[in-house]
């Protein structure tokens, strides 16, 4: 099992903007070791972008950002990552390489650092029982594959490496309520069973209740709520209470999104 | 006021091109000093050699016999079989076997490099590849480079003796040409040099091919549109390189 001292994620005053369009202003969140955290909020509203940004994927123009007890970001906001932390994601599309088969895909990472292919094989399948599919599908290739065995290769791609953070994008987008209800249930067992920290951006709401252990409202760049799901459920905030319900009135004005 | 809006503009959109192909470029080169992926080199040798070998045979070959009968028709018939011979081996060789060659493979592979890698891109395939500690420009872009530039001048050394042959067949065939002195007159007049320079070109058009289906792909954006649009790119550019850079090449090997 992997360490976990201190293993959290810390992220103060982050700013992106592009061109005119300022997406994240002056964000800040704190997530503790071993919370769930799921942060909702409108399409737009920069969920995706302050994951990216998490992952070194997009350069943040300002802010500071810590994984563990390390900055990601050196100088020139260059991602120098935080390699004593373990990250797994899973990726709204699930991002399975289409031209490797299911197992290679599970275990890309372990492939590359030269375990032999026998043993990747064998840890590959194991994980595919963790995650609820047959090892039958071990040599088949993602497209071979419906959209809910697709995401559950990916959650098995994410938690290959037993990571200490596992970020999830938008989980359920695409599925139908029960294959989705199916997800959510075994990505809060996976997290549970691993002990990680995790990292959920979603707007739906049956997702965020059966995940979170916090809930964190984006809006217009900035997390504006934050709380327990209990709390989430009896508070009077107009934005929450706007969302949860799914209602066009409110403080959030509808724009062009 | 409009028109110089519209200059600038298109100067700014050159330069920041430009920028951030040179940006990509030295990324690919730095993965000379990191981790070479062997296995991606050889399939992707596989799939730009010897998958395009039959259409690069066909071309060379079609192309040697029409220069044969060019030529004999074209020139002065008299000693026609030295003329053939050694024209036809020195077009193929010096010119037409890279050239057609280069924008033969450029239409399958750098198509086939751009559509690839633009759909792993849109569909968050290169993001997943770094989040699983794994260098796009190791994995995909340097790997397909390293195979242009070593198997195209193998295809072009093909494409030099099937277009020769071509010639030949031509003219034992249909110009009752003597089959051994012709190839006895192409040994003559044919050099090291316009084989080895030519099999210099090629390799020049490997990199070209494969980077311009790389960064086209690498820069897609927009779905299956942007994808269609940076396949044609890579294709456009590279074919246009091709010609530019033979061109220059031809100028430093020949004119000195």
């Amino acid at each position: 099992m992997p360490h976990k001292d201190k293993k959290m994620i810390e992220i103060n005053n982050l700013n992106k903007k592009f061109q005119k369009n300022e997406v994240l202003k002056n964000l800040s969140i704190k997530i503790e070791k071993g919370e769930s955290a799921v942060i909702i909020g409108r399409s737009g509203t920069g969920k995706s972008v302050l994951l990216k940004c998490l992952l070194g994927l997009l350069k943040p123009d300002n802010g500071k950002i810590k994984i563990g007890d390390k900055y990601i970001y050196g100088k020139n906001y260059q991602y120098i990552g935080n390699k004593e932390v373990k990250i797994g994601m899973l990726f709204q599309g699930g991002a399975l390489f289409d031209s490797l088969n299911i197992w290679k895909n599970i275990s890309f990472s372990a492939l590359q650092n030269k375990v032999s292919e026998k043993e990747c094989k064998k840890i590959a399948i194991e994980t595919l029982e963790k995650v609820g599919l047959n090892p039958n599908v071990a040599d088949l290739y993602p497209s071979e594959l419906s959209g809910g065995m697709q995401k559950r290769v990916s959650l098995g791609r994410a938690i290959f490496s037993e990571p200490d953070i596992i970020f999830f994008d938008e989980p359920t987008t695409g599925l139908d309520p029960i294959t989705a209800d199916v997800i959510n249930k075994l990505i809060l067992e996976k997290v549970n069973d691993l002990g990680a920290t995790a990292l959920t951006i979603t707007h739906d709401m049956s997702s965020a209740r059966t995940i979170a252990s916090k809930v964190y409202m984006l809006h217009e760049g900035n997390i504006i709520w934050g709380d327990s799901v209990d709390e989430m459920e009896k508070t009077k905030n107009e934005y929450i209470l706007q969302f949860v319900n799914g209602q066009s009135k409110g403080p959030i004005k509808i724009q062009n999104n | 006021m409009k028109f110089f809006i519209n200059v600038g503009s298109s100067i700014i959109n050159f330069l920041e091109e430009t920028g951030r192909f040179f940006i990509f470029t030295l990324k690919t080169l730095k993965s000379i000093i990191s981790k070479w992926y062997l296995k991606n080199i050889f399939q992707q040798m596989i799939s730009i050699g010897y998958l395009s070998l039959p259409v690069v045979a066909l071309t060379s070959f079609f192309t040697g016999g029409a220069l044969a009968i060019q030529i004999y028709y074209g020139g002065n018939q008299f000693n026609s079989e030295v003329i053939v011979s050694s024209i036809v081996a020195l077009g193929i060789t010096r010119e037409l076997g890279p050239v057609l060659g280069g924008i033969v493979v450029a239409g399958r592979v750098s198509a086939a490099i751009a559509a690839e890698i633009g759909t792993m891109k849109v569909t968050e395939q290169i993001d997943a590849l770094r989040t699983l500690s794994t260098d796009p420009y190791e994995y995909l872009v340097f790997p397909r480079v390293v195979a242009g530039i070593v198997v195209l001048p193998i295809l072009v050394g093909f494409a030099d003796v099937i277009g020769i042959m071509g010639g030949w067949f031509v003219g034992v065939q249909s110009l009752d040409f003597n089959g051994s002195v012709y190839l006895q007159n192409t040994e003559i007049f044919l050099e090291s040099n316009d084989i080895i320079s030519g099999l210099i070109k090629a390799s020049v058009f490997g990199f070209i091919i494969t980077m311009m289906g790389c960064y086209h792909g690498f820069f897609s954006q927009g779905g299956a549109q942007g994808v269609g649009r940076s396949t044609m790119n890579a294709v456009v550019s590279s074919s246009i390189l091709i010609l530019g850079s033979n061109y220059i090449m031809t100028n430093l090997l020949f004119a000195s």
